[in-house]
């Protein structure tokens, strides 16, 4: 049971060691800059998949969560607030040493919120977003929660589109680094490439870990229920509405989450993070992985996003995800990389012992 | 705030409230033979403008008007025959992502076509400087052409499911299939003909509204979530009550335009719409009861 738990996560981690391994032995390094980007990206799909997947509930409104969180983060680590240097809030926060101040341009002094302080305000306002829009929003079901989750992340567009405080359609940029730690720093810098795809992946692992242990618990089994018989699962005294909730908010922090620190290694953040098309990308590569398989949306994911980014897509970029979209639903609705591929691969690797005992 | 300035913001609202009410009716339609809400409806108000702005350079507009709406009706029908026709009652989450991959594969596929222009029929009578005064309030012809025709599309649609056997056939088959078809009733080819009804009443909408409100490659997906917003705020399936909510949407949005930047027109009106589905999801004008029974 143990061994067949952790057996991906430690096959994942030797493949991410040896994609890196490999793009420097080939002397292609400059594929860890996509590589990085696809990572963040991934932690919206994994967050997504325990959405879509284990709790049933559709969202194509991700995209406007990631933003949020992107926005938030690159807003407060770039606006100037030494004219605000005598308003108590910002006096207290910088006497805590909470803010960073240093010189711009011209000599002028600068004060923004430090990077931690701005992470940590991005997921404050994703939850508390996440938790005031998901009550009544997972109420809905099929058509309702996709039109209203749609229709979310359209007013999270155009309202990034519309604000002139987030740059409207240029977005921000010049968004300083993030030092997570002393000595590892989230940027684009091109001497920190191998340090920033290890930190991208790093917090992917942690998330795959953090929710495969979610799945194997009581409350993934309770997730599950919640999928396949609402109604069952709640007279089973099971509080489908909370674990919903719940599972909504934590799916939208990784989208958060990966907005942020994407902002922060990009150096800038646009509008075009928060539209439609992005959140339908989002779907489609959780429902091409298998809706309740995080595995193959991860691996999909990789995939495709990577694909993209490195542009081999051209102009049919989006076209390709809606053709994706279109097929997986139309031939083959539980995904290309089904649950009983992978159990038969596990059956085999864990020996006949555990096949026989049929625990999982 | 004077008089004149208000009516002639109603007016706007009215002429868009009708535009949206149409987008709604072809929800309706589909939604009401299949329980399908389709998300590429506002594909087919796309088609019909863009269609008829390139057949227009070499035939005459009412020519190209009739061959782009014809057009679109062709494209609903295949659309239908080759992506819904041959789903085994397929779940409602499936149908969902289906219709959202044809909405973008259509939308790439006319950006390929026509590219990224900006396009626009000319006005059907005299031209953008034209108006008709009726006191102090100034009307284009345009805006007459969009709300008569409108009307004739609903007066027409209800005799269509009133008083012809199509219509009645349609009708039975979106309130009980199975009888439907014991009846000798061909429930697939009801679901083709609604695809081919939405669709050219989408296209013909394109059309009557692409002098006043242009159409681009990607101008279907706000169409479609403001006609949704129509279709719930009136009662799904209800095609009258989406005239009455089209018209409430569509001052709503332009009394907004008074007070708030123009850029959040559409946060209201997508602010409405999550009210609304939070709210009363039957709709202002449906009833409470029968939205109960429905399977979303």
């Amino acid at each position: 049971m143990l061994r067949s738990k952790f057996l991906p996560i430690i096959i994942f981690v030797i493949a991410i060691v040896s994609v890196q391994v490999l793009t420097g032995l080939t002397d292609k390094a400059q594929y860890l800059t996509q590589l990085t980007m696809t990572g963040y990206y991934s932690l919206v799909i994994i967050g997504l998949c325990m959405l879509i997947g284990y709790a049933g509930q559709i969202s194509l409104g991700h995209a406007g969560f990631f933003a949020i969180g992107g926005y938030v983060s690159a807003f407060l680590t770039t606006y100037n607030l030494a004219p605000h240097k005598e308003k108590p809030l910002v006096s207290v926060l910088s006497k805590t040493g909470l803010l960073g101040s240093m010189q711009d341009l011209y000599g002028g002094d600068t004060m923004v919120v430090n990077p931690w302080l701005a992470c940590i305000a991005a997921v404050a306002v994703t939850v508390l977003i996440a938790y005031i829009i998901g009550g009544p929003i997972l109420k809905l079901k099929g058509h309702y929660l996709a039109m209203a989750t749609l229709g979310f992340g359209t007013i999270v567009y155009k309202v990034v589109l519309a604000t002139s405080f987030f740059g409207a359609a240029d977005g921000l940029s010049d968004i300083p680094g993030f030092k997570v730690l002393p000595g590892l720093e989230v940027s684009g810098k091109p001497g920190l490439r191998v340090q920033n795809y290890y930190i991208a992946w790093g917090l992917v692992a942690l998330g795959m870990l953090l929710l495969t242990n979610l799945i194997h618990s009581r409350v993934g089994r309770a997730l599950r229920s919640i999928h396949s018989a609402e109604d069952a699962a709640n007279a089973m005294g099971i509080n489908t509405g909370r674990y919903k909730l719940n599972i909504f908010v934590l799916s939208a922090v990784f989208a958060a989450l990966a907005g942020v620190f994407l902002t922060h290694y990009n150096g800038g953040i646009g509008p075009s993070e928060a539209s439609i098309m992005k959140s339908v990308r989002y779907v489609a590569i959780v429902a091409i992985g298998g809706m309740a398989n995080l595995w193959g949306a991860l691996a999909m994911g990789f995939v495709l996003n990577f694909l993209s980014l490195r542009g081999y897509f051209g102009s049919y970029d989006d076209a390709i995800f809606g053709v994706i979209l279109i097929l997986i639903m139309l031939f083959a609705p539980e995904g290309l990389l089904r649950r009983e591929v992978f159990q038969g691969l596990k059956k085999r690797l864990s020996g006949k012992k555990s096949a026989g005992g049929q625990q999982a | 705030m004077n008089i004149e300035l208000l009516s002639q913001y109603l007016v706007a609202g009215i002429t868009y409230g009708t535009i949206y009410a149409i987008v709604a009716i072809g929800f309706n339609i589909i939604y009401n033979a299949t329980g399908i809400i389709n998300f590429a409806q506002g594909e087919f108000v796309m088609l019909g403008g863009m269609i008829a702005v390139s057949l227009h350079t070499f035939m005459p507009l009412p020519a190209a008007i009739v061959a782009a709406v014809l057009a679109a009706m062709i494209i609903g029908a295949l659309i239908e025959i080759i992506f819904i026709r041959w789903l085994v009652s397929p779940s409602v989450l499936r149908m969902i992502i289906i219709t959202i991959g044809i909405s973008i594969f259509v939308r790439e596929a006319a950006l390929h076509v026509w590219g990224e222009a900006v396009r626009a029929l000319p006005y059907f009578t005299g031209s953008e400087v034209t108006v008709i005064s009726f006191g102090n309030v100034h009307i284009s012809p345009q805006v007459l052409w969009v709300t008569g025709i409108a009307a004739i599309i609903v007066a027409l649609l209800t005799f269509f499911f009133n008083y012809t056997l199509l219509g009645r056939q349609m009708r039975a088959c979106s309130s009980n299939r199975d009888a439907a078809r014991l009846c000798g009733i061909n429930a697939k080819n009801m679901v083709t003909l609604s695809f081919v009804l939405s669709a050219g009443i989408g296209a013909l909408a394109g059309c009557v509204v692409s002098p006043i409100t242009y159409v681009q490659y990607d101008s279907g997906t706000g169409l479609a979530i403001k006609g949704f917003t129509v279709a719930i705020l009136g009662g799904l399936g209800n095609s009258t009550a989406a005239i009455g909510a089209g018209l409430i949407l569509g001052i709503l949005e332009s009394l907004c335009v008074m007070v708030l930047p123009t850029a959040f027109k559409d946060v209201v009106s997508i602010s409405v719409l999550l009210l609304i589905l939070f709210v009363r999801p039957s709709g202002i004008f449906g009833s409470v009861e029968a939205s109960r029974l429905k399977e979303f």
